[in-house]
């Protein structure tokens, strides 16, 4: 009772504030809850099941195949599910605190996975049926996009940011033009470059996919962002440990790698993640250069004529989804500067 | 090659060597890409005419307007949304920015769900949620919601009282006032509510910046906690504020284009969609199109690096 006194009546003005957010809460959540939950349909097969008001999750349900593998092939789905059943296995380990060898998982998902998970996902060898990049789609080309352009990224943009601090002007210059450039561009102009400009870059008869473009394009501009990240974490290292890599008679880049990168790196932790959540919800732009991302199908699915009028239930559910994942992705962040 | 000296200059010569070749590779094989296809380098495109339409303008332009136009009007629909979004999200981010700090749980509680739903989903999501399911499922103009009989809002968009007359039903749609058409009504939706969530988060940080003692000595003196908000605070958090707000405000401008995804006729839209895709100027379109966010960002940059100068913090010597 003194709580309810002390936080929400405590004055004439804060009893108004209160009664105010009451009110809100009371207009949005009862009919939204109506919406979702009671007088929603899960049952049936068809737009038919979805008679009468409340949303219709049967459309969700329905669809939802083609949300998380787009347009691969329904046969092939299971080396899809199998590639990423590998991943959370192998990367599992480094979510625990001192778990032994994370040196050599690390080498293992940055290396060797990438080539097993292609070769999972593209086939053509083996016997493996050839599912070429543009029937890639749903969460799988986005969590494809997200994971590429985090793992691309961050090795560029720590190469920037020692560039950028560099001692040679000209590696300097080269630096500061590129992240400039890229942080003062929208992410869709460099899409847009990625897509039509590419192909013209090239000699003749030469081309690479649409996929392999944006990822280039996507891994550019985040890694910019990065350089900015890590930047912040160099300029964080005291002089007196380069001063004493130096005396110690350590190179340049054992100074960066053994002394200065281990310590920086793990001041900016908190702001390499936000980077990350941004490349997450970055990789919905895809779609307006043609790739049918998890957003991409959702929209897809929205306007067939079979399911028109459900694009709320599509949207909902979305937003949902990226929630959960930038979300988590947040809070884990949040546990692990207060580890360290 | 013992010498760092000369170990750094042949460093340098070799990365700018790379470059360069890069460059100059990427140049002939354009040239020869583009001489192939019959396109011609250089601006001449621009004086051509643009023969497609385009929906909302704010300087005359008609189909035979040319390219050049074309761009004018995209420029100018990028920057009308940027600064409407912008006053709108500063207002909406400063109100949930303080509500944040009230001393009324539920109000900051809410506050900060708010700040945590809208961060966490993309912003591209938000556009497609206003602009589909939302305005364009709207009534038609017979059935408009009325907004103090004044202004209505229906599938059309937003009609809005002028100065000279109030929109009114004539036949099927409305007649006076102006409109703002849905892609309009929906992109300054979305980017407000997504970037006020991130202003909240710089005004929550300035005002937390504050020293406590300062709001003590404010109280001190009689003040309530409006005015020690108005008068004391807030003063000294702008200081804080203002270079992380107008990251937010490029932010801002820069995500507006992501209208090419509901075609309204925004900068992308217009110059690095339509008229990329019928003249196929890849280069030349796109090169101008990032010279122009280039040129926007780096002169706010500046404007922002002359601010901090004036404003900043000068202790007691």
């Amino acid at each position: 009772m003194s709580w309810l006194h002390r936080n929400l009546f405590s004055s004439p003005t804060n009893a108004a504030l209160t009664i105010a957010a009451l009110y809100l809460l009371w207009v949005v959540i009862p009919p939204f809850v109506d919406w979702a939950l009671i007088d929603a349909h899960i049952h049936g097969t068809s737009r038919e099941a979805c008679a009468g008001g409340g949303a219709c999750w049967v459309f969700i349900k329905q669809r939802l195949p083609q949300f998380i593998y787009g347009l691969y092939p329904e046969s092939e789905r299971g080396r899809v599910d199998l590639a990423f059943a590998i991943l959370i296995v192998a990367a599992a380990p480094l979510f625990v605190p001192r778990f032994p060898a994370k040196r050599w998982i690390g080498a293992f998902l940055f290396l060797v996975y990438p080539v097993i998970a292609g070769f999972l996902f593209t086939g053509g060898v083996l016997g493996y049926r050839e599912v070429p990049t543009n029937q890639w789609g749903g969460l799988m080309l986005t969590l494809i996009v997200a994971l590429t352009g985090m793992a691309g990224s961050l090795p560029l943009g720590i190469l920037f940011a020692l560039g950028r601090q560099s001692e040679l002007p000209a590696i300097r210059a080269i630096s500061v033009a590129f992240i400039e450039l890229m942080r003062g561009v929208p992410l869709i102009t460099v899409l847009f470059m990625a897509s039509v400009m590419f192909p013209l870059f090239l000699p003749e008869g030469m081309n690479f996919n649409k996929l392999l473009r944006a990822l280039i394009g996507i891994m550019l501009f985040s890694s910019a962002y990065m350089a900015e990240v890590v930047r912040g974490g160099l300029q964080a290292i005291p002089r007196g440990q380069y001063e004493a890599a130096a005396a110690l008679g350590l190179g340049y880049w054992r100074t960066m790698g053994l002394v200065v990168l281990p310590q920086a790196l793990r001041i900016v932790i908190p702001g390499i993640v936000n980077s990350f959540i941004a490349l997450f919800k970055d990789t919905t732009l895809v779609l307006i250069i043609g790739l049918f991302d998890f957003l991409g199908m959702i929209q897809a699915a929205a306007t067939d004529p079979n399911w028109l009028g459900f694009a709320t239930e599509g949207y909902v559910f979305a937003a949902a989804v990226y929630w959960v994942f930038c979300f988590s992705i947040s809070r884990y962040s949040q546990t692990l500067e207060s580890r360290t | 090659m013992s010498d760092p000296r000369l170990r750094a200059i042949v460093f340098q010569v070799l990365v700018i060597g790379l470059v360069v070749a890069l460059g100059a590779m990427l140049f002939a094989n354009t040239l020869d890409n583009l001489s192939r296809r019959g396109i011609q380098t250089g601006f001449g495109f621009l004086g051509n005419q643009a023969g497609f339409n385009i929906l909302s303008h704010l300087i005359p332009y008609s189909e035979t307007s040319s390219y050049g136009r074309a761009f004018l009007v995209g420029l100018l629909n990028t920057l009308l949304v940027s600064a409407i979004a912008i006053v709108l999200a500063t207002i909406l981010g400063f109100v949930i920015g303080i509500a944040r700090l009230a001393p009324n749980w539920l109000v900051s509680r809410l506050a900060a769900a708010y700040v945590e739903t809208i961060r966490n989903i993309p912003l591209l999501l938000q556009i497609f949620f206003w602009y589909f399911a939302v305005l364009r499922s709207l009534p038609l103009p017979r059935q408009s919601i009325s907004i103090f009989g004044v202004a209505f809002l229906n599938n059309r968009g937003l009609y809005l009282p002028s100065f000279d007359s109030v929109p009114h039903l004539a036949g099927l749609n409305f007649q006076g006032g102006f409109v703002l058409v849905p892609e309009f009504v929906a992109l300054v939706t979305a980017l407000t509510i997504y970037t006020a969530s991130y202003i909240a988060e710089v005004v929550r940080a300035g005002v937390q910046s504050v020293g406590r003692g300062q709001s003590e000595a404010a109280y001190a003196l009689g003040l309530t906690r409006g005015q020690a908000l108005r008068l004391v605070i807030v003063p000294q958090a702008l200081r804080v504020i203002v270079p992380p707000l107008t990251n937010q405000y490029l932010n801002l401008t820069k995500n507006s284009s992501l209208a090419a995804a509901i075609a309204y006729p925004e900068l992308v839209s217009v110059f690095a969609g339509s008229v990329l895709n019928q003249t196929g100027q890849a280069v030349t379109v796109i090169g101008i199109t990032m010279a122009v966010y280039l040129a926007i960002s780096l002169s706010i940059a500046l404007g922002m690096n002359l601010y901090n100068r004036r404003t900043v913090f000068v202790g007691r010597s």
